[in-house]
């Protein structure tokens, strides 16, 4: 196992040098560069365009450009970002990734969820009209043209029946008196959410060992208990009012996406489900006399949930590719709308952050599924 | 074919019950090799559709995508003989008797017009053809790179191998969405130019990875091993061999390949990024520089395009599932 995972990051490593690489030849090999930008401004004479392009090295050969690139790249310094100009590339992710990462951490938690609870039913039903429905409505929505699904949600829930607001991160003016910025109120939420879901799962695995007709009661008062104690904090601190804001600028974006993506993994549930469903140990069970309920949920469900557990962790690592489409319509200023704003006016630091940050994540997360897939299936061996 | 009329009068006329054949059937002894191969196939080819029109999901997506095939075809015939090619031009035509632009459906132009005075309904045609054409050439380059590169990094392990699959790897870790966003603000993108990208992405990418495992599985077979005692070659089998047992598997990631070229190119129009004449994305971009995007009391300007996009793409993933229980033995119902 050691020896695999050595080899496995080791790999990471190389794949991570040519994902830099390939990033580097893809911006530079466009028409143009930086130095185009001081061809709007008709009062510089070509000497004083040629001084600025040395001093940004664009007359340096490419390779050392380069070599000069991933050195830095590699020390975590992108540059300075165009248009947010002052600010380092690298202060700009680090404010605009944890808002993308709760959005769709919660709304990819959520559709696995949903996706795999409909997925089992759906195989343990096989070819009812139950199924036929909710396959076809489910691949509508997995399909749908995200922009104009997003719009008609806006449309229909905040413009119609005007329960959410229509975008953005926050409302100018409840937040125009605030003693407090954004950004601080956010990062509270998310300590105390993740505070909140470590305290859930360490209760869901000691309550794990009650017996069968104390658990169900056990989680949910313990579900009570912490979530009593989250609104009570947030009471006391004062800002709650602006936390709740945020929380409900949150609702819509994460909504349209569950009821997008829970199809992908409700058809692969089934289709593992399915093949599950044929071994031998459903037979016995079968024999065995054990009810409907137990056998899907306890022996099928369980063993077929390990490619699910592999695709969640994938979809893990592209939450931030997603995330443009869905940001741009709801203007949730995360890492996607950054990415698109950046591009659409050639901010190249930006885009080459971004873009290496969206990376870093797919390939942590590749590794991860390949360690957990080991971990969870031991029919699986390293060696 | 009867035995009488068949010139080869050396073969005796075998009773019938001793043939492995199902009653009904002629005996293949006697009958040249390429229709015995073209027999197997149709046969193949008849338990195989039996087993997609099980599944009604697969036959709704055949239906859809067959009424857009027919909205495809019927666009030339109508801009020939019905519609007058001023008017009703996709891109360049206007509709002078009407004072306002976008107007209501009526009787002239059945959705309407668009903004810049054009009609939506030909417009929505010739998107078709732009959708159709698209998803083919990516489809397509996706499946010859995949199948192949697929096929030889299984036969010939190794250093192939290691080298193809850690580009895919590669690009299986790169953003999709993202990097064409990029590339298309950075350079001037069109049509085939895109079909080639998302092909060449998806054929060096996820589609040979899971091809290749299928042509593993194909390489052990004992078919192999008796095609290589008989002496072919190495190409011999691998284009005779391996790759026919590979189709079945193309085939199925074409589908996908469809729906997700059809949806990338409605993403990157939507976002005024492409360089095109027109297309389901383009339709919805309009709109949204007009400023109509979320008026709607002008629903003929979005709804059309967008549930087009939806549809058809919907139609070739549900083709894909249903072929995907004809491909994969384990979730059929038998």
């Amino acid at each position: 196992m050691k020896r695999f995972l050595m080899r496995r990051i080791s790999q990471n490593i190389l794949t991570f040098f040519l994902f830099l690489t390939m990033i580097y030849v893809l911006v530079d090999a466009q028409p143009g560069d930086f130095g185009n930008l001081y061809l709007n401004d008709p009062r510089l004479t070509p000497s004083q365009r040629a001084v600025l392009r040395a001093r940004l090295g664009l007359d340096r050969p490419v390779l050392e450009r380069y070599v000069t690139w991933v050195a830095n790249a590699v020390q975590g310094d992108f540059g300075v970002s165009f248009s947010n100009y002052p600010r380092t590339v690298l202060n700009v992710i680090a404010e605009r990734a944890p808002r993308t990462i709760v959005l769709f951490l919660t709304a990819t938690i959520l559709s696995y969820y949903v996706g795999f609870m409909a997925g089992k039913v759906l195989a343990w039903r096989r070819g009812g009209i139950l199924e036929y429905s909710t396959t076809v409505g489910g691949v509508t929505l997995y399909t749908v043209f995200l922009p104009w699904f997003g719009l008609m949600m806006i449309w229909f829930f905040a413009f119609t029946l005007k329960l959410f607001p229509i975008g953005k991160f926050v409302d100018p003016v409840l937040w125009r008196r605030a003693p407090v910025d954004a950004n601080f109120v956010f990062h509270r939420l998310l300590i105390t959410a993740a505070i909140a879901s470590i305290l859930f799962l360490v209760w869901t695995a000691i309550s794990a060992r009650l017996n069968q007709s104390q658990r169900g009661p056990a989680r949910l008062i313990g579900l009570g208990v912490i979530l009593l104690a989250v609104v009570g904090y947030w009471l006391s601190t004062g800002v709650g009012r602006y936390a709740l804001d945020i929380v409900h600028h949150l609702v819509l974006p994460i909504l349209t996406l569950t009821l997008v993506n829970f199809a992908g993994t409700m058809l692969l549930t089934r289709n593992t489900m399915l093949e599950t469903l044929r071994e031998d140990y459903i037979m016995s069970a079968r024999a065995k006399g054990i009810s409907d309920r137990d056998i899907r949920d306890k022996h099928a469900a369980r063993n077929a949930m390990l490619p699910v557990v592999t695709a969640f962790v994938l979809a893990v690592a592209f939450v931030l590719d997603g995330g443009v489409i869905t940001e741009t319509i709801f203007s949730w200023p995360g890492m996607g709308l950054t990415l698109l704003q950046a591009a659409q006016v050639e901010d190249i630091p930006m885009v080459i952050g971004a873009l290496v940050f969206t990376g870093l994540m797919a390939l942590t997360a590749h590794l991860v599924a390949d360690v957990l897939y080991a971990f969870l299936d031991p029919r699986i061996r390293y060696s | 074919m009867t035995e009488i009329t068949k010139p080869t009068p050396s073969v005796p006329a075998t009773p019938q019950v001793d043939t492995p054949f199902p009653e009904g059937q002629a005996p293949l002894i006697g009958m040249p090799l390429w229709m015995v191969r073209l027999r197997l196939l149709w046969r193949s080819i008849k338990t195989n559709v039996a087993i997609f029109a099980e599944n009604p999901i697969g036959l709704i997506g055949l239906a859809i995508i067959l009424f857009f095939a027919l909205m495809a075809l019927a666009h030339p015939y109508f801009m020939q003989n019905v519609w007058n090619r001023n008017i009703y031009d996709p891109v360049i035509g206007f509709d002078a008797s009407i004072p306002f632009h976008p107007s209501p459906p009526s009787s002239a132009h059945w959705l309407g017009t668009d903004p810049l005075g054009r009609d939506v309904l030909s417009q929505l045609m010739f998107g078709t053809r732009a959708a159709f054409a698209l998803g083919t050439v990516a489809a397509l380059v996706t499946v010859i790179i995949a199948t192949t590169i697929g096929a030889i990094s299984a036969y010939y392990s190794g250093i192939v191998d290691t080298l193809f699959m850690r580009l895919a790897d590669l690009i299986i870790m790169t953003p999709t969405v993202t990097i064409l966003i990029v590339m298309s603000a950075l350079f001037d993108i069109g049509f085939l130019h895109l079909a080639l990208i998302i092909g060449i992405l998806g054929g060096f990418g996820g589609a040979t990875i899971i091809i290749k495992s299928q042509a593993l599985t194909v390489k052990v077979r004992s078919y192999i091993e008796a095609a290589r005692v008989a002496g072919g070659g190495n190409g011999h089998i691998i284009l005779r061999h391996i790759i026919p047992n590979l189709m079945p598997l193309s085939f199925l990631y074409m589908m996908f390949t469809v729906t997700g070229a059809i949806g990338l190119e409605a993403v990157l129009s939507f976002f005024g990024l492409l360089n095109i004449r027109m297309s389901w994305g383009l339709m919805i971009y309009t709109t949204s520089y007009s400023g109509y995007l979320l008026d709607m009391s002008k629903w003929w300007l979005i709804f059309p395009a967008s549930l087009a996009i939806t549809m058809l793409c919907a139609a070739f993933y549900l083709v894909g599932r249903a072929l995907d229980e004809v491909v994969n033995p384990r979730l059929r119902k038998r």
